[in-house]
């Protein structure tokens, strides 16, 4: 029995990822992310940005949506969070659909930002929480974003972690290749291993995500969830029973 | 002198002047959804439109697309945000209906820009091995021209025939108060013909003071404007009021197949969905 819900895990987890950052940002469909970057933001040593893309409150760009991107073409965002439908191996990202491209078997949004601000965010986190053979693959069916260059692209970054409902990876660039770094409470190994359609690389003892300590949970509670019900009412709602905004 | 007085035309009128096979511009969901002028539309009968979402769009272009007026959308998503994917966007696709031009944010944005500067193209960075570009023949891919080695990507102006939104509010002068939604800006400068819904027409000119004529859209941009309040529900008109989840959630849960959709677009044209009327609607 625990006294935290998985989404305040991933929550913690996820702002813990933030720290020493001075300007985050947070895109589309994304509550965990948009939660974690105003906790990280509270608990930040020193002033730190965050920009929730689809809030009033929290969004302070003024000169229309590409603000965000040609913020992050000028190397002023130092982490941001990208998802997808299927992520695979080599952390490429499909947020289109699944199957044949054009027509595909099942179509999903689409990239929105993610084909440039992969390249141009030196830190991407990526973020999923269904953790199954179907989103986590060997090969995605269309790369809306590809999580490795050849040498002589202009990239600045590019993925540094994945988190799922289930475990923690950490991606990296020169191998191309995940590592299993954390199980979250509960979890074993031999579970990921069987939901992961990719292989990765896994340490002889798997440390567990940290549970998230109960000051912290009270502050994500009180202050940051009421800043959530501002941008994303239906999360807030549902995870914290939070219905009114903040001031 | 007086110049020539400035008149709001109808919605009816409004929709009138987009014509079928048009480019059609539009903002995104937080941006200022002309609503209120896509119902008119798709009462007038339209079709074979060509959607470019700036840089993407929910309900308006979901509901276009299920009434079969769309031939093709350039955008980087259609969905419904926290209400789920858009039901006849991925019908449409996953049938064959419709040519989807998947496109990324920054590269919707770009494109306008070069059309906002009267310039051919615009370059952007990152595009390099996704499959975005590999189903994009219109867009090509040189070597840095000031420093070799350094592929980038050029895409090609887009000027779209006419950009369709909903602001808050206009002047006396017809000036368009769009604050700091500037991709509505974005969309009047690139497109030929802009068209403008708003909550109400104001006295005098945005340009009396500095602190309004920030906010503002010059007139001289704007081909014409509807007054049609609560015009962007059940999306957000910035400032004045939220979008509608639950109506939107209606959307999504009847969209779901094809009957549902034709069913919710009946009584959305015969006005039986529309703001006024919910609200009064026992929950």
């Amino acid at each position: 029995m625990t006294d935290w819900r998985p989404e305040e895990l991933l929550i913690c987890r996820l702002a813990d990822a933030l720290a020493g950052d001075r300007h985050v940002a947070v895109g589309a469909a994304s509550p965990i992310p948009g939660a974690a970057a105003l906790l990280a933001q509270e608990e930040a040593p020193r002033r730190m940005h965050v920009t929730v893309l689809h809030s009033r409150r929290y969004n302070h760009f003024t000169d229309g949506g590409r603000e965000l991107f040609d913020c992050a073409g000028q190397g002023r965002i130092d982490t941001f969070f990208l998802g997808g439908v299927q992520i695979d191996g080599q952390a490429n990202i499909n947020l289109v659909g699944t199957g044949d491209y054009p027509t595909l078997t099942k179509r999903f949004p689409g990239s929105f930002g993610s084909a440039f601000m992969y390249f141009a965010v030196p830190k991407v986190i990526l973020f999923r929480e269904e953790h199954s053979p179907r989103t986590l693959v060997e090969k995605v069916d269309f790369v809306s974003a590809p999580g490795c260059s050849p040498e002589g692209t202009w990239r600045r970054g590019g993925p540094t972690l994945l988190v799922t409902s289930l475990a923690v990876f950490a991606f990296d660039g020169a191998r191309r290749r995940f590592a299993l770094e954390s199980l979250h409470p509960g979890v074993t190994a031999e579970t990921v291993a069987e939901r992961t359609g990719f292989a990765f690389d896994r340490p002889a003892e798997v440390p567990t995500t940290a549970a998230p300590e109960p000051a912290r949970l009270e502050r994500l509670r009180r202050t940051i969830a009421p800043k959530v019900a501002e941008f994303y009412p239906v999360f807030a709602e549902r995870v914290f029973g939070v219905t009114e905004p903040a001031a | 002198m007086a110049m020539t007085a400035f008149a709001p035309i109808s919605l009816e009128a409004l929709a009138e002047a987009i014509p079928d096979g048009a480019l059609l511009a539009v903002p995104p969901d937080y941006g200022g959804v002309a609503m209120a002028a896509t119902v008119a539309l798709l009462r007038r009968g339209t079709g074979g439109l060509r959607l470019y979402c700036l840089p993407y769009s929910t309900l308006q272009a979901d509901l276009l697309i299920g009434t079969g007026a769309v031939a093709e959308v350039e955008a980087a998503a259609i969905t419904l945000g926290e209400q789920g994917l858009a039901p006849r966007f991925s019908a449409a696709v996953e049938g064959g209906r419709l040519t989807m031009r998947d496109s990324t944010c920054p590269a919707l944005h770009a494109a306008l820009q070069a059309a906002e500067k009267g310039v051919p193209f615009m370059p952007l960075r990152g595009l390099l091995g996704s499959d975005i570009l590999a189903n994009r023949p219109d867009w090509k891919v040189i070597d840095n021209p000031f420093e070799a080695g350094d592929p980038i990507v050029l895409l090609p102006a887009v000027v779209p025939d006419v950009a369709l939104f909903h602001a808050p509010r206009a002047d006396a002068e017809g000036n368009v108060w769009i604050g700091r939604r500037r991709e509505l800006a974005t969309l009047a400068h690139a497109a030929k013909r802009t068209l403008v819904t708003v909550e109400e027409v104001v006295e005098g000119s945005f340009f009396e003071s500095e602190g309004s004529a920030a906010n503002a859209l010059p007139a001289l941009y704007v081909e014409a404007v509807a007054v049609a309040p609560r015009g962007a529900w059940p999306c957000a008109c910035p400032g004045l009021y939220d979008a509608d989840p639950a109506a939107i959630g209606d959307y999504a849960k009847a969209a779901r197949d094809e009957a549902g959709f034709r069913d919710y677009l009946k009584r959305l044209l015969d006005g039986r969905i529309a703001p006024c009327v919910l609200e009064v609607e026992p929950a």
